[in-house]
């Protein structure tokens, strides 16, 4: 391979093709955001992982399901309380964990690469960059969820039907319940970039929003009963849960409200981002 | 044009930018000089905003850099640290830039070709040599058509065409009335190109200057002249604005002040016989060296240490 060195003289410098049309526009930063999410590769299979999950592990739940009560065993514990509903959304949390990843990597890849320093001089004013990668970010994987959950329940569905758990697409509730699975995974993409922006690290990102989606639920077994009960619900990833719940049992928020306590740790997230983004060198 | 008053950039404890002030003034080529840990490249990363100075102001053609709506016009950087995420193709990484200002393609098509990137624009940048990579990142200052050009150690990892290429379009952009502000640890290289030198060390502004002043300065020509009767040689030479040194007992004589022309006509008229009748020029980098001496961060032990 060569590289031709250009030496011409001082006319090399092409006379400005540019000049007063040039300005930062927050329509143009979206462009750019847009533009570099899908120049990466790890966009495309990350994105391709996050809809296999959705689709595939409900699938799978579905059938197996079905191979038990087609064999006349007794149904396994994990399963006893079933729907299509719900064994179609098997997939969520696997889908959040690539989804979330994704969400944090476009933000901290930036730091770990370098190319943080190209992109803040070329937006010195920061903030229009951290808001555009949350919203070019966050209606990507509200799209990617959205799809998913879809295409999971019609496959399930299929699967299921003439079974005692049968549902259908058209059944009440289960289009918005699909509708708020994705709009569970766009907010969840939104905290990675705000996680990633915050901790300007990808492992640290990384197990932030593992922690809170997947750990923290655990950890509250070690509180007292009467403040378990009262805390839960409003964990990220419980509040997260409720937006998308077919049937809301008495310990659980309504989806409406899961979705504003969730949308609270979101700004939560977002504001330490953009504070550190302001605050802090680059 | 950039404009930094009492420029103070502190990390913790370290002062790594102690209250520099200079002007770099367009149609030039400004050299940025000094040894490493200088506080060149902070400097640098304040022009453009990514680091907060402690105290002080920065201006890029009177204001700060974040308040311009178009800072990719006005200032066009290659950092010395490596600002390019290595999963992308050159082109996608120039493209991506170029959308926040509403760059056209072509013009980013343009900058590909004047660093010569044509054949690997296609490629991912990680996988880029250094060269390559600098290429890209001054391909990256370009874009913008910046009136002021800010290059931190653009030689770094170039080979000698690079080195060439970098100079002839460093003085092509001052002819254009640009302003060109270019950063190096190396005084031969800034020799080469820069018409004005900003001398730092340690963070502080050690000489403001011509490239000649600045020789001139470090003790200018020195004539070196040797005779048999040095106590009588002074005599002869002494007058205004003339220095003359020697040890006792040498026939040796250092003059500054007079040409050796003037020195062997005077010692002809006295009838006294010169051995020697030497002028030495100081060098650059021993200019430089001299200015910088008492300021470098890391000096390498002159004697090795003896063992205990």
């Amino acid at each position: 391979m060569t590289i031709t060195v250009d030496t011409r003289n001082p006319q090399a410098v092409p006379a400005p093709p540019t000049g007063s049309h040039l300005k930062v526009t927050g329509r143009r930063v979206l462009r750019s955001e847009w533009a570099k999410l899908w120049s990466l590769r790890s966009t495309w299979i990350t994105l391709g992982l996050g809809l296999l999950f959705l689709c595939v592990f409900g699938t799978i739940a579905a059938l197996r399901y079905k191979s038990v009560l087609n064999s006349g065993q007794p149904m396994d514990p994990d399963f006893a309380d079933a729907t299509t509903y719900s064994l179609a959304l098997f997939g969520v949390p696997f889908s959040l964990i690539a989804l979330g990843v994704l969400g944090v990597l476009t933000a901290s890849g930036e730091y770990s690469s370098g190319m943080i320093r190209s992109t803040l001089a070329a937006v010195p004013r920061r903030l229009p960059v951290l808001w555009s990668k949350a919203a070019v970010y966050g209606a990507l994987a509200f799209v990617i969820g959205t799809v998913g959950a879809l295409v999971g329940f019609m496959i399930s569905s299929g699967v299921l039907s003439g079974t005692a758990v049968a549902m259908n697409i058209s059944d009440g509730g289960v289009l918005r319940s699909l509708l708020g699975a994705g709009l569970y995974l766009g907010v969840v993409g939104v905290i990675g970039v705000a996680l990633g922006t915050l901790l300007r690290s990808t492992a640290g990102g990384i197990s932030a929003l593992v922690g809170t989606f997947l750990l923290v639920p655990g950890l509250m077994s070690l509180l007292p009963r009467s403040w378990r009960a009262d805390l839960t619900p409003y964990l990220p990833s419980n509040a997260g849960e409720s937006i998308f719940a077919l049937h809301h049992s008495a310990g659980t928020l309504s989806a409406g409200a899961g979705l504003l306590v969730l949308l609270g740790w979101t700004v939560l997230a977002l504001g330490g981002a953009a504070y550190r983004l302001m605050r802090a060198d680059a | 044009m950039i404009e930094a008053r009492e420029l103070t950039k502190q990390y913790g404890a370290k002062t790594a930018v102690d209250g520099v002030t200079f002007t770099v003034r367009p149609g030039v080529v400004t050299g940025f000089l000094g040894p490493n840990g200088a506080g060149k490249s902070t400097t640098m990363r304040m022009i453009i905003g990514l680091d907060a100075p402690t105290s002080g102001t920065v201006t890029v053609n009177g204001r700060r850099y974040a308040q311009h709506s178009a800072p990719l016009h006005e200032v066009g950087a290659l950092l010395e640290a490596r600002s390019i995420h290595p999963g992308r193709s050159a082109f996608d990484h120039l493209m991506a830039l170029a959308y926040t200002h509403g760059i056209s393609r072509a013009r980013v098509a343009e900058v590909i070709e004047l660093t010569g990137l044509q054949s690997v624009a296609g490629r991912r940048a990680g996988a880029f040599s250094l060269g390559m990579g600098q290429r890209l990142g001054i391909a990256a200052a370009l874009l913008g058509d910046p009136q002021t050009v800010m290059l931190d150690e653009p030689v770094n990892g170039l080979d000698p065409e690079g080195v060439l290429w970098i100079r002839t379009l460093l003085t092509a952009l001052a002819a254009e009335g640009r302003t060109v502000f270019v950063s190096s640890h190396l005084m031969s290289e800034m020799a080469l190109v820069a018409d004005h030198l900003i001398v730092v060390g340690r963070g502080r502004v050690l000489a403001d200057t011509t490239v000649r002043e600045l020789v001139m300065r470090a003790g200018g020509d020195t004539v070196v002249v040797a005779t048999a009767d040095p106590a009588h040689l002074r005599q002869v030479l002494a007058g205004p604005g003339v220095e003359v040194s020697g040890h006792p007992g040498s026939e040796q004589l250092s003059v500054t002040g007079l040409s050796t022309r003037e020195i062997g006509l005077k010692a002809a008229e006295h009838g006294l016989a010169l051995f020697e009748l030497t002028a030495k020029t100081v060098s650059l980098e021993e200019a430089f060296m001299d200015l910088t001496k008492e300021s470098v961060e890391f000096h390498a032990a002159s004697t090795p240490a003896r063992a205990a």
